[in-house]
């Protein structure tokens, strides 16, 4: 599938945990759904469903433990809970409830983070998820989802919501530019194919799918054809296009706004690794905390920009 | 402790069918304190959740009866617990989903006294006091001792009756080996209105084997020698 979109101007659009909120409030006549938020309800907007459902909705307060606990409970009892907090307290601070009470249980708890990535600016790096997707990765039974745009994290909030099993949906703070229109197929585990190439192939999620849709444009100025998939499924992965991509282009650049270990270029390198071994460079946050500064200021210094996209693919395809 | 599971299961307190675990309607024991499990696989066999000769299987590689609780794998367990301090909270959990559905079930948690140092402890404690929980009654298995010494030198917990109370309990202290104070205990929670309930027995770990009593604290995770096995079969009447 290809939306055709003309990346160089993509029109703004909401921020993806707005769009989950929205989204989550519009299922809430699901009487099964419950929210239990860590006091942070009107930045990760399950405000949004807890004013339309207060009695299915319950602020936890400063205590990620406890609340992803309850949630626990909540989804032993038959519920659907959604427990939600900043994707670091989430899943940093409550990692071995997550891992005790959610995984090892395999208990049908969607745990959404906010505020993901180093893309928060201001607030620096003690509110900074960035080894949020590794830590969920790690946990056998869960699905791991980033997605790229306002559309995509509504339907990836319907689809979180419709699987039995625990899952981690994670979110940001700014507004991003809108990818797919209204409607666009969304299903876990399968990549968008959100730009069509042949010479190289760039996989990535979050806000670096736009970021990749820029650097493509940029390199066919150059006549370099960029394949550009949107795999907001982190896990289950889809390595059936991987593969293909392995196999029908020169090279794979994975791009996400994640420290290097455990995240996506981690679990698409494993892929290409096993099935189709082939050149392959690397956009991320690396292997350091960042700093306080604009979103614009800590992406163009942590590296995570269409131009630092589009010169991993040129290393790709120098080799 | 086993004085008290058995008291729950097949002393009349809670309202189960082992015909139908998953029942909505049924009334919740978590043991938080998860190394407590063969306690609790003894008294779901015999509440009839599986065989008793089953037992035999404890912590054996195919057996479903694991080293600490696994709700997957037996029917009975409610919650797969043995990382310290997480069964309360997912007890209110079950809470609010009763209260949600308006079912009547009552959750039951316990915990060690040790345990209680883990801070989820009282996080748990503090929404549950503050919302009120008055179906959760949480038992604290006070037998005094953990791992490598007693509470009381590791990190004294008393006053715990009060510290309970200022979190919003309903607090009674019992000998959690009398029957009679467990049965009692039980009895006087269900009464108790808009407040959760902490009930603190009292213990005293291997009672009625006198090895095991002689020396507290020095059989933590020891299983008792082969050439004592008869004599402490005897003393606790198998």
């Amino acid at each position: 599938m290809s939306f055709g979109i003309k990346h160089v101007d993509l029109p703004d659009g909401p921020a993806t945990r707005e769009a989950f909120g929205d989204a989550l409030a519009e299922l809430g006549s699901d009487e099964r759904i419950c929210v239990v938020d860590g006091d942070v309800n009107n930045s990760t907007f399950t405000n949004r469903f807890m004013e339309r459902y207060p009695d299915r909705s319950f602020n936890a307060g400063i205590a990620e433990a406890n609340m992803v606990g309850i949630a626990a409970g909540l989804a032993a009892a038959g519920k659907i809970p959604v427990a939600a907090s900043f994707s670091t307290f989430l899943l940093s601070n409550a990692f071995d409830q997550i891992r005790m009470s959610v995984a090892f249980p395999n208990l049908n708890v969607k745990l959404v983070g906010s505020h993901a990535g180093i893309s928060i600016g201001e607030d620096g790096p003690s509110q900074m998820a960035i080894e949020d997707v590794a830590l969920a990765c790690a946990l056998p039974g869960f699905t791991v989802i980033v997605p790229a745009d306002g559309v995509s994290a509504a339907a990836a909030t319907r689809a979180m919501i419709e699987r039995d099993g625990p899952t981690f949906l994670r979110c940001g703070r700014p507004k991003v530019p809108v990818i797919y229109q209204e409607g666009a197929d969304f299903h876990l585990g399968k990549a968008n194919v959100v730009r069509e190439g042949d010479d190289v192939t760039v996989i990535a999620n979050g806000i670096m799918v736009s970021m990749a849709l820029d650097a493509a444009a940029a390199l066919a100025k150059e006549g370099v054809s960029v394949r550009v998939l949107d795999m907001h499924t982190v896990k289950p992965v889809d390595v059936a296009a991987i593969e293909r991509a392995a196999n029908e282009t020169k090279g794979i650049v994975v791009a996400e706004e994640h420290l290097a270990y455990g995240g996506l270029g981690a679990t698409v390198a494993m892929v290409v690794g096993e099935r189709r071994p082939t050149r392959m460079a690397f956009v991320d946050v690396g292997d350091t905390y960042a700093t306080s500064g604009t979103p614009e200021e800590l992406l163009v210094q942590y590296g995570l920009t269409p131009q630092a996209v589009a010169d991993a693919a040129r290393r790709v395809l120098k080799d | 402790m086993v004085e008290i599971v058995a008291t729950l299961y097949l002393g009349g307190v809670l309202r189960y069918d082992p015909a139908a675990p998953g029942d909505p309607e049924r009334d919740r024991f978590i043991l938080s304190k998860g190394h407590g499990a063969p306690g609790l696989y003894a008294v779901l066999a015999e509440a009839g959740y599986f065989e008793v000769a089953d037992l035999a299987t404890l912590r054996k590689l195919g057996s479903p009866l694991e080293g600490h609780p696994n709700m997957c794998r037996v029917a009975g367990v409610e919650a797969s617990t043995g990382s310290l301090g997480q069964g309360l909270s997912i007890g209110i959990g079950h809470v609010l989903a009763g209260r949600i559905d308006k079912r009547d079930y009552r959750v039951y948690v316990m915990v060690g006294d040790g345990e209680c140092e883990e801070g989820q402890v009282w996080e748990a404690a503090m929404f549950a006091g503050n919302h009120g929980l008055d179906k959760l009654t949480l038992i604290v298995d006070r037998n005094g001792y953990q791992q490598t010494a007693a509470v009381d030198e590791v990190q004294p917990l008393d006053p715990l009756d009060e510290k309970f109370r200022s979190f919003g309990f309903e607090v009674r202290s019992i000998d959690g080996h009398s029957l009679d104070e467990v049965a009692d205990a039980f009895e006087w929670c269900r009464g108790v209105s808009g407040k959760p309930q902490a009930i603190i027995a009292r213990t005293i770990k291997g009672k009625g084997v006198s090895l095991l009593e002689a020396k507290q604290g020095g059989w933590h995770g020891k299983p008792i020698p082969a050439d004592e096995e008869a004599k402490a079969l005897q003393e606790v009447g198998t």
